[in-house]
């Protein structure tokens, strides 16, 4: 199988090392071979964000370059619009509609971009947006998006369903695995 | 089923499989989570170290106690703990030392993208680099048989894409080591000239071994395609050339960059007609191949900044370029910032409203160089905020003791600020030294450290007096203030740079982002109020925006702090 490439991108501290070690976890208990590259350190405060998740049947380099994305998951819209030429043609997002004001914004230096979807599929993206934030606090706690977005694309990907709980399980500390289900039970029926 | 592992979780478990005992290390972004993932086997001492000469000093003396012995760090750390590394390689080792050292190329996390090889040559220890988890593991084992056979210590090499990348590891058992007696043997351990003498030789020796090692190691490995082009590579960088030209040439793919061997470099090549040299940072093993004769390309192609990747390598030697979609309008970028309720804002705040040079240092509260408080006028590496304020204000004298000061984190103090304190001290510069103490390495991803009470394994431990501390060393004048009161911190500078004597101000407020800090609700503005006099949007805090032309809180982030609170002319932020 050729090389698939999944990107997960939003602000530091918004929990994409979750999400990527839970799609990670999916991928390996489906017999792929396996890379997933974060970023830690200064980024990580409040920066813009990304970490890449490669699978088949070989995969050599760790990260994904422009060019090169089938899938981007974003926690952000402004995100979501920054890394789309990363996107090969024909490749999707899957994104929160939430939105984070980035210091050239919060100074007036810059103004936050406006119709951030609808540019998108103009560029001929399959764009899924979903109000994660919402979701989350329903299910208790606005730190679970990163749980419900990967309930929506636990839907746009061939797996069953019980592979990605089995990776919830592995994955989230046992006092929290109640709430996460939730998050992602609200995800895959967005 | 194998494990999808870090690099760094991987390495932890090579060093745990290999019988490893001791294991000290200072944080650094990309090296951390190695002492971290070690520190959960109950059958490995681990510590955090104050700096990273200690830590090899204290694993080099483990193993000089006959254990085998560890102690990893980021590039820049390798710098501090050179003075202990380039004798080490003299003494050489009683049970086996593994040091491991994490370079930063692209600087996601670090001051400069220095080239850790080159300190494996200068200092004529081995160096091996992984280029995955699963060599993570193999080449910490292989490290220690390499350290015990050959009399030496081991760095092992890695890079952020090794060290933060995630892939699948096969775990084994731990194979316990009985600890090597220690034998008393002046002539190998008590460098002095006259011994020192003897071992330089033993070096030179040593390498000439090592070179033979390395024409016939396994992890030299050749991958023959029956092609004329031939790459020679190592580390990540050979993951960028599989992937960008798979089968299409040969490969030279060195797991062991220093020494070098000459013999397979010549064989290898001698069937290509052309050959490319693929790595990241500087020109080492194109140096090497080129003082053998061979003709070969490298950083002509490449250049020596940066990362490489799959794309670059494709582009420059095969021509391809990706078909890219562009989004239609220009974005605003997305620099990282202070938390909300970041106990640094504060001080930077207040720094900035008065104008004052600030000698900055290493940290999360580097990010107080950045718009909008631009309270930062230098960075160079850990501990310098206070001798370069130090050696400014003795230039300077009147025309800047008054308005300057330094600013160090609690971690960044004990590395190397406190010998530059101590200096300020003896040698009577009047300068103000502001210890941004909040209770924990934070940049780094929340380290213990010798003020906090705690050690690696999180049980107490003696914490720092930092206010005794700074008496006992000469400091007179040294107080105690709360970030979170802007009108106590601003007096606490004020009066501290007024006064004609060496002073210390410890900003004192555990870092936001703590487990055990109780967050305040989020505040919240009253828009009937608000003027849109953005005096809040000064502060730089996240949370904090302009929508529909009044000020605005997001609740999502907001730990309410009341900074801004304090503020607010009008009282529109409100609990």
């Amino acid at each position: 199988m050729e090389t698939k490439s999944i990107m997960i991108v939003g602000v530091g501290g918004q929990g994409s090392l979750l999400a990527s070690r839970i799609l990670g976890n999916v991928l390996l208990q489906q017999g792929f071979e396996v890379k997933v590259s974060e970023v830690h350190g200064m980024s990580q405060r409040g920066g813009s964000v990304v970490t890449y998740v490669k699978y088949g049947d070989a995969v050599y380099s760790p990260v994904v370059e422009k060019g090169e994305a089938d899938v981007i998951i974003s926690f952000e819209l402004l995100e979501a619009a920054r890394w789309a030429s990363c996107l090969k043609k024909g490749g999707k997002i899957v994104t929160s509609t939430q939105t984070l004001d980035p210091m050239p914004v919060i100074t007036g230096a810059a103004s936050y971009p406006q119709g951030i979807v609808e540019n998108l599929e103009k560029m001929g993206i399959d764009v899924t947006a979903v109000d994660a934030l919402s979701l989350a606090e329903q299910a208790g706690s606005a730190k679970a998006s990163n749980v419900v977005l990967m309930g929506v694309v636990s839907k746009k990907m061939d797996f069953d369903e019980s592979v990605w709980q089995e990776a919830l399980n592995q994955c989230v500390p046992p006092k929290f695995i109640e709430m996460n289900r939730t998050a992602f039970a609200l995800g895959r029926n967005a | 089923m194998k494990k999808l592992m870090l690099g760094n979780e991987a390495f932890a478990r090579g060093l745990y499989e290999a019988g490893c005992r001791f294991a000290s290390s200072y944080p650094g972004t990309p090296s951390t989570e190695i002492t971290e993932e070690i520190a959960k086997y109950d059958e490995v001492y681990a510590e955090w170290a104050p700096n990273e000469k200690v830590a090899v000093e204290s694993a080099l003396g483990a193993s000089f106690a006959g254990a085998r012995a560890f102690a990893a760090m980021k590039h820049v750390g390798l710098n501090v703990a050179a003075d202990p590394l380039y004798t080490a390689s003299y003494t050489g080792v009683n049970g086996g030392l593994v040091i491991a050292v994490a370079d930063d190329p692209g600087m996601h996390s670090s001051q400069n993208e220095q080239d850790s090889r080159h300190h494996a040559i200068a200092s004529k220890v081995p160096m091996l680099e992984p280029s995955d988890s699963q060599e993570c593991k193999e080449f910490a084992m292989l490290g220690y048989e390499i350290s015990e056979q050959f009399d030496t210590p081991v760095l092992i090499r890695t890079a952020t894409r090794v060290a933060h990348s995630q892939s699948a590891v096969e775990q084994l058992p731990r194979q316990e080591k009985e600890l090597k007696p220690y034998e008393k043997n002046p002539s190998k351990y008590v460098m002095m000239p006259a011994f020192a003498k003897g071992r330089h030789v033993v070096v030179e020796e040593r390498t000439k071994k090592l070179i033979a090692y390395a024409e016939t190691a396994p992890i030299n490995k050749v991958e023959d395609n029956g092609s004329e082009i031939g790459v020679i590579t190592c580390g990540a960088s050979y993951q960028y050339a599989k992937e960008a030209l798979g089968n299409q040439v040969n490969y030279l793919k060195l797991g062991m960059t220093n020494p070098l061997p000459d013999q397979l470099f010549l064989d290898f090549t001698a069937k290509c007609k052309i050959v490319y040299i693929i790595e990241e940072l500087d020109g080492i093993l194109e140096q090497h191949a080129k003082a053998l004769g061979i003709a070969c390309k490298g950083k002509e192609i490449f250049g020596c900044i940066g990362e490489l990747n799959q794309v670059i390598i494709a582009e420059k030697l095969l021509g391809k370029k990706p078909e890219l979609m562009t989004y239609p309008e220009e974005l605003p970028i997305r620099p990282p910032v202070m938390c909300a309720g970041c106990p640094h804002r504060g001080v930077f705040y207040t720094l900035a409203k008065h104008k004052i040079t600030v000698s900055g240092d290493i940290g999360c509260y580097t990010l107080g160089a950045a718009k909008p408080l631009n309270s930062m006028d230098w960075t160079i590496c850990m501990g310098s905020s206070v001798s370069c304020l130090h050696g400014f204000n003795k230039v300077l004298g009147e025309k800047s003791q008054n308005k300057t000061v330094a600013v160090i984190g609690d971690s960044t103090f004990m590395h190397t600020g406190l010998n530059s304190l101590v200096n300020v001290a003896y040698n009577a510069s009047n300068s103000t030294v502001i210890i941004l103490d909040n209770s924990i390495t934070g940049m780094t991803g929340h380290q213990q450290n010798p003020t906090t009470g705690k050690n690696l394994k999180g049980d107490p431990a003696a914490a720092v007096d930092l206010v005794a501390l700074c008496h006992a060393i000469g400091i007179q004048r040294v107080r105690v203030a709360d970030p979170y009161h802007l009108a106590e911190m601003e007096q606490a500078i004020l009066e501290e740079l007024a006064v004609d004597e060496p002073s210390v101000i410890i900003s004192r407020r555990p870092c936001a982002l703590l487990k055990y800090v109780k967050h305040n609700a989020p505040l919240h503005v009253d828009t009937d109020k608000c003027r849109s006099c953005k005096m809040c949007l000064k502060l730089g805090c996240p949370a904090i925006s302009m929508k529909d032309g009044k000020a605005c809180i997001d609740h999502t982030q907001c730990v309410g702090c009341g900074i801004c609170e304090e503020l607010c002319k009008f009282d529109a932020i409100q609990k």
